[in-house]
This record gives C-alpha cells, sequence and structure tokens, in this order.
C-alpha cells in the first residue's frame, strides 16, 4: 500500500479532540480570529474521556470556599506532591467552566436558591451522559475551527526545541499528513492498556480509562526530548467488581462502607481519601481478607432505581449486570477491586512539565489535561481549565509567520510506513499482551499488588526493550492496524519511562497510587526555581 | 463486554461508525459489523446513536456475563433503555437527560 502525502498550515493545531482539546479550541476562537485545526484520531462526537457520559463535576469550588481551599485538599490527598502554582491557576477557572458548560446546554442540578446543588463541596451533580455531544456541537459552530476526525498524529516536528508541527496519518485511507502550525496544543489524555487489565481475555478493553487512550502525546513528547514529571504516580482505580464502574456514587451517594469478606467495615482503619480507600482495599486482599465489597444490602428500592439510572449515565455496564443477574445494590453488595495502573495528570501528578501557563518543556508545545503533569485532580472542569489556560497562552506565543524545518523528514517516514504496510500481516496482540504481563509482573501491576522492587525493574526494562526491537518487525494490512503499531510502540516507550520513574523513587509516600518520590536520590531532576516547593517536594 | 449487531435491524445509517471513539465499527455490504469486538470499550456510545435499535450491549462471559443484551431507543430527550435477559423476559428503565442525577 502507498501513502499519499497530504501538506496543510493552520495557526494553532490542537492534538486530539477531547475535553481539554474541544474547550481549547473554543476559548481560542473567542479571544482571536486565527485558524483553528483540531485533529483527532476518533470522532470528537464521543471521543476520548467523555464518550460513555460522565457522574457529576468532580472539581468545583462550593459555597463559602476559595481555589486556595481545592489547593489545600488536592495537596492533602496527594501528600504533598503537587504543584500548588498549576493546582491554584486550574481551581480558580473551575467555576467559570462549569457555568459555561450549563450555557452550552449540560444540565446541572440547581437547589430552592438556584444555587448548584453539590455533593460535598467539591462536586456538582449533573446529567453528564451528552457532555461530549454538547461540546462537540458548539465546536461545530464556529467557523474558525476545522477538523480533521480519524485523523492519528504520531511525530512532532521539532527545530531547536521549537516545535513546528506534527505528522499524522488517517485512521481509514492510505494519507500521510504534514502540518504545520504557529503554536501546538496537545490533548491526547492520559494512558491506559500499559498494565495487564483486569479481564486479560475477550473483555480486555472493558477498563476504566479509555483504552484508546494510548499515551500518544506522552510518548511523542518523551521522543522529542520534553521533561516528563511523576510519572510513578500511577493511578489505580477502585472499581465495582468486572464492570469496572466508578464506585464513588455508592459510597457518596448511598452512603455505602467498604466492607471486607468478614463484614467488616475496614475503611475506617485506612482512611476515605481516593487513595486510601484504594490502599486499603489492596491490603485487605493481600491479607487474605478480601473479597471486598461496598455494604448496599438494605439500601430501599427508590435508591435503587435512581442507582440503576445514575449508572445509566455513566457506566450502563453496571446497570446491566444489575439487571441481568436479578440482584440489584439493595439485595446484594457490590463487590470492589483496585484496577490495573492507569497513567493520567487529571487524577495524579503525571505527564508533562509545564509552566503555569501550561507550556511545556518545547517551545510553542502546549499541555492541557491529563496529558499534563504536576495538577492532580483536575478532572471535567481542570481539564476545560488548563485548555483555556492554553489557548490563551497559544495567542500571545503565535508569531506571524509559520516556521518551516529544515529538512523534512516525510519521505524517510513514508518509507518506514510503508514498509509495514507491504509485509505479510502479523498483528500486534501477542506482543502487547506480553507488555502487559512484563508489566504486571515486574514493574508492579495488579499481581503483585502494585509491588516491585529495584531488581524487577531492570528485568522489565530489559524485556520491554526487546519488545521494542520486535515491534519494528510488525505489518499491517490496513490504515487502522498501522495505527495499532504506533498504539503499541508509544506504549512501549512510555512503559520505559514509567519504569525509570519508579526506579528513581526513593521513598513511598502515597500508598494509594503506590508512588512517589522525595528530591531526587542518585537520578537526574531538574530543578526549577519556579516550581520549587523546598523540603516538601520538587517537580 | 462488547456489542452485537443485528444485521436484519440494520438499516446502514452509518451513525454508530461515527461515534466509536475506538473506530471499531466498519461498513460491509451496507451494513455496519464490528471486526473486532473484543476491541470494545463497552461504552454505549453506538447503541445510543442507533436509531434501529441494531445494536446490543452484553458483558462477555469471562466478566461474569450471564447473556443479557441492553439496547436503547432514544425519544427526544428521554433514553428508554432496555435489559432482555437470557431468558427472554425484559425490563426498561427510562432516563431523562434534562433530569440530574441525584447522587
Ligand atoms: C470513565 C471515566 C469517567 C469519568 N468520570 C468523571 C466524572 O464523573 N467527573 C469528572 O469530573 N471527571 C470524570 N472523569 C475524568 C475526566 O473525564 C477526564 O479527566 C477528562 O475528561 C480528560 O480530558 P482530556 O481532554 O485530557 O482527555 P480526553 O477527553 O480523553 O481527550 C483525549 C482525546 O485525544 C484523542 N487522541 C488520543 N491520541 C491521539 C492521537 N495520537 N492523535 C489524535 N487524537 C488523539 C482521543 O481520541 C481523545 O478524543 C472520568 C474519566 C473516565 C475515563
Ligand atoms: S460500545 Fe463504544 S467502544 Fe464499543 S463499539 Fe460501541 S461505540 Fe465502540
Ligand atoms: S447506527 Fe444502527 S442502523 Fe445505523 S449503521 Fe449502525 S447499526 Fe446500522
Amino acid at each position: 500500500m502507498g501513502l499519499d502525502i497530504r501538506h496543510i498550515d493552520t495557526d494553532f493545531l490542537i492534538i486530539g479532540g477531547g475535553t481539554a482539546g474541544c474547550y481549547a479550541a473554543l476559548t481560542f476562537c473567542e479571544h482571536s480570529d486565527a485558524h483553528v485545526l483540531i485533529v483527532e484520531k476518533a470522532n470528537i462526537r464521543r471521543s476520548g474521556c467523555l464518550a460513555a457520559g460522565v457522574n457529576a463535576l468532580n472539581a468545583y469550588i462550593g459555597p463559602g470556599k476559595t481555589p486556595q481551599d481545592y489547593v489545600d485538599y488536592a495537596r492533602r490527598d496527594a501528600e504533598n506532591i503537587v504543584r500548588g502554582d498549576l493546582l491554584l491557576t486550574m481551581a480558580e477557572g473551575l467555576n467559570s467552566v462549569a457555568e459555561k458548560l450549563e450555557n452550552l446546554g449540560l444540565t446541572i442540578l440547581k437547589d430552592n436558591n438556584g444555587q448548584y446543588a453539590t455533593r460535598g463541596w467539591r462536586n456538582i451533580k449533573i446529567n453528564g451522559e451528552n457532555i461530549k455531544p454538547i461540546l462537540a456541537d458548539a465546536v461545530k459552530k464556529q467557523e474558525h475551527i476545522s477538523v480533521l476526525n480519524r485523523v492519528n498524529v504520531f511525530e512532532y516536528i521539532i527545530k531547536e526545541n521549537q516545535i513546528l508541527g506534527v505528522y499524522a496519518v488517517s485512521v481509514e485511507e492510505p494519507i500521510l499528513y504534514t502540518i504545520l502550525a504557529k503554536a501546538v496544543l496537545c490533548t491526547t489524555g492520559g494512558a491506559a492498556g500499559l498494565y495487564k487489565p483486569n479481564h486479560p481475555g475477550f473483555s480486555r478493553h472493558k477498563m476504566w480509562y479509555p483504552p484508546f487512550n494510548t499515551g500518544a502525546g506522552l510518548a511523542m513528547g518523551i521522543r522529542a526530548g520534553a521533561e516528563m514529571t511523576t510519572l510513578e504516580m500511577r493511578f489505580v482505580a477502585l472499581r465495582c467488581k468486572d464492570t469496572i464502574a466508578p464506585t464513588g456514587t455508592l459510597a457518596q451517594g448511598v452512603g455505602a462502607k467498604q466492607i471486607n469478606a468478614l463484614g467488616e467495615v475496614y475503611e475506617d482503619k485506612y482512611g476515605i481519601t481516593t487513595s486510601q480507600r484504594v490502599y486499603g482495599t489492596v491490603a485487605e486482599n493481600r491479607e487474605k481478607r478480601g473479597p471486598c465489597a461496598l455494604r448496599t444490602v438494605g439500601i430501599t428500592k427508590e435508591q435503587e432505581d435512581d442507582l440503576f439510572k445514575a449508572y445509566l449515565n455513566m457506566a450502563p455496564s453496571q446497570t446491566l449486570r444489575w439487571i441481568e443477574s436479578g440482584k440489584g445494590p439493595s439485595v446484594q453488595n457490590v463487590e470492589i477491586e483496585g484496577t490495573a495502573p492507569y497513567i493520567t495528570g487529571g487524577h495524579t501528578a503525571s505527564g508533562y512539565w509545564v509552566n503555569t501557563n501550561r507550556e511545556t518543556t518545547i517551545r510553542g508545545l502546549f499541555a492541557a489535561g491529563d496529558v499534563a503533569g504536576g495538577c492532580p485532580q483536575k478532572y471535567v472542569t481542570g481539564a476545560l481549565v488548563e485548555g483555556e489556560i492554553a489557548a490563551k497562552a497559544a495567542i500571545s506565543y503565535m508569531s506571524s509567520e509559520i516556521s518551516h524545518p529544515n529538512e523534512d523528514k516525510i519521505e524517510v517516514i513514508k518509507q518506514k510506513l510503508e514498509g509495514y504496510l507491504s509485509r505479510t500481516e502479523n498483528s500486534c496482540d501477542a506482543l502487547e499482551e506480553a507488555m502487559q504481563t512484563i508489566m504486571d509482573e515486574h514493574a508492579g501491576g495488579m499481581s503483585t499488588y502494585y509491588n516491585f522492587t529495584e531488581e524487577s525493574l531492570k528485568i522489565a526494562d530489559e524485556k520491554i526493550l526487546e519488545l521494542g526491537k520486535q515491534s519494528e518487525q510488525l505489518s499491517a494490512s490496513s490504515m487502522q492496524e498501522l495505527v495499532y503499531i504506533m498504539e503499541l510502540q508509544e506504549r512501549l516507550l512510555l512503559c520505559r519511562s514509567v519504569i525509570a520513574h519508579l526506579a528513581a523513587q526513593k521513598e513511598t509516600r502515597l500508598q494509594g497510587y503506590i508512588n512517589s518520590k522525595l528530591k531526587d536520590g542518585n537520578i537526574n531532576i531538574i530543578r526549577r526555581q519556579l516550581v520549587r516547593e523546598v523540603e516538601i517536594y520538587e517537580h | 463486554m462488547s456489542i452485537e449487531i443485528r444485521q436484519n435491524l440494520c438499516i446502514g445509517c452509518g451513525r454508530c461508525i461515527t461515534v466509536c471513539p475506538g473506530s471499531l465499527i466498519k461498513l460491509k455490504n451496507k451494513t455496519a459489523t464490528i471486526p473486532k469486538p473484543e476491541r470494545c470499550w463497552g461504552c454505549a456510545s453506538c447503541i445510543k446513536e442507533c436509531t434501529a435499535e441494531a445494536i446490543a450491549l452484553f458483558l462477555g462471559e469471562d466478566m461474569g456475563g450471564l447473556g443479557g443484551k441492553m439496547t436503547v431507543r432514544r425519544e427526544n430527550s428521554l433514553l428508554h433503555w432496555t435489559v432482555t435477559k437470557a431468558n427472554g423476559t425484559a425490563q426498561t428503565i427510562t432516563v431523562n437527560s434534562l433530569d440530574s442525577n441525584k447522587y
């Protein structure tokens, strides 16, 4: 199969039309007449984390609270492994983006005083089933925004540490794109599928984080020499067993307590922050007091019906499970477990190092949402705020002319990709499974209760490196298969970075996330004056 | 976790193909197919988009699925979700997208 080459020039290029990407495009248009191009590997209507819908807006500043309160909360929850400057700039924008979402058409519950109804002081209640189509429709209405759907970005074009554009391929047709821009925003989300998933068989993609967010943006950055932060802070989610549906709605919505197999409430022993809830469950399982569950038996029929609906709006598989088994949460406790680890800067602090403008260490390259690090507990609204900040900063940054690379690598890339397409089919499934097993067994997956040793990490790194070489021999019979190979190679590279960050940590602080380092041991951490929070943590 | 497409009901409109976040659904002989069902995330985007109720969601046996199938019918802001159990009995739950979640 031969590839056609196409060139596109734009002003502001956004890679990934998900939550942060769509919102950045909208913000850009409010402040500039220049052109925006969103390149999305699926279709912006339902791509990324928001595809199934979400349950609540998890980041909001309730009445009587301030953005600083949010910073303090997130700092406590992550045991200080955060960037205060990023958290504050994010928190300051949370409420205005929530209002904007409502204006775009999102249903948000109000109390008798016309204020948003909160769950705790940080969450607001919504109907989030259609949150992504709402964003996508708003994007479609803007004449300065073009969208290239089903186009997968795989490499940055860099000159002297400045980004000039990207290379991309169509997922459907044999087309290779060179796209040049005056500023670039990476909003490709985090990464799932590095570790052996909860269901390694047929249902292997039934995971919490989208299996289609493969860490492309992170891998492109690593290849181009961008600095990454805190990749060791993996996110392990506490989820309903089998369906991997969220548990917060049960714990906070109907007050279900975490109990072990002996019927003991164990959450009091470990604490109820997000990470403590996971850690407690893992610890109980390790001590052979599992399986653990949320005690829902005894809730009213009305509560059960509301739960059926709430899950239909965000994780329909859980409602399907309850109904097909004939055992709803009022008659059977809901079993819970930890997930395979994910890399996601929307929940933890892992991702690109960015400054408060959300600019990375590569000039002209911005990052927002789950791909950006330092700022945990962003969730939907935080991703939107980061998109907004990055879009405004990109407008100030943009020069009047597009820069061109010294040498165009397009012919070399074309030949390499055509090589994959010309050999007989050799799918990447086997290597993907091998990668996930290595990470699981040697780099702290579920089977070792997320534990690892210096030695096991060395083994993991060697084996992953070997798989990387083998992946060069893969072949593809379609553009989609070619993209699968790219995704595998992105994951393999990211695995090595995660392993390196895990190996560099000299202290375990956040047990739930099984992560963390305090200052550097013998590794090369770049110290930036701006974000130094001496004695606490340095990013 | 995956979907099945009932070829006899599919009208080939392509809406499910547009929305799938994993680009998993293809048009073949004017009907939708999912060549790699094991790559499905189970997000239900496609079943909500299909006006012919030709797509059903099911839980794989490896995650304890019991053969139930879930379909959706949209009526303005209402989504009527139906689970048909393996024994043929069905239950429908209606959600209004203008109502917020209680929890
Ligand atoms: C299942 C689930 C439930 C959640 N529930 C809630 C909730 O109830 N409340 C809450 O506040 N938060 C929730 N979150 C968190 C929140 O949704 C995310 O943190 C946020 O949406 C992330 O936004 P993002 O823009 O970084 O990523 P995404 O919205 O995932 O966008 C990434 C986009 O990049 C595209 N992309 C990836 N790679 C490429 C490439 N190489 N080329 C082109 N495009 C690419 C993807 O297709 C996708 O469209 C949930 C997350 C998940 C996964
Ligand atoms: S359920 Fe989601 S991932 Fe699966 S085929 Fe449908 S749209 Fe695609
Ligand atoms: S949306 Fe339904 S009718 Fe249309 S192509 Fe898909 S399965 Fe067929």
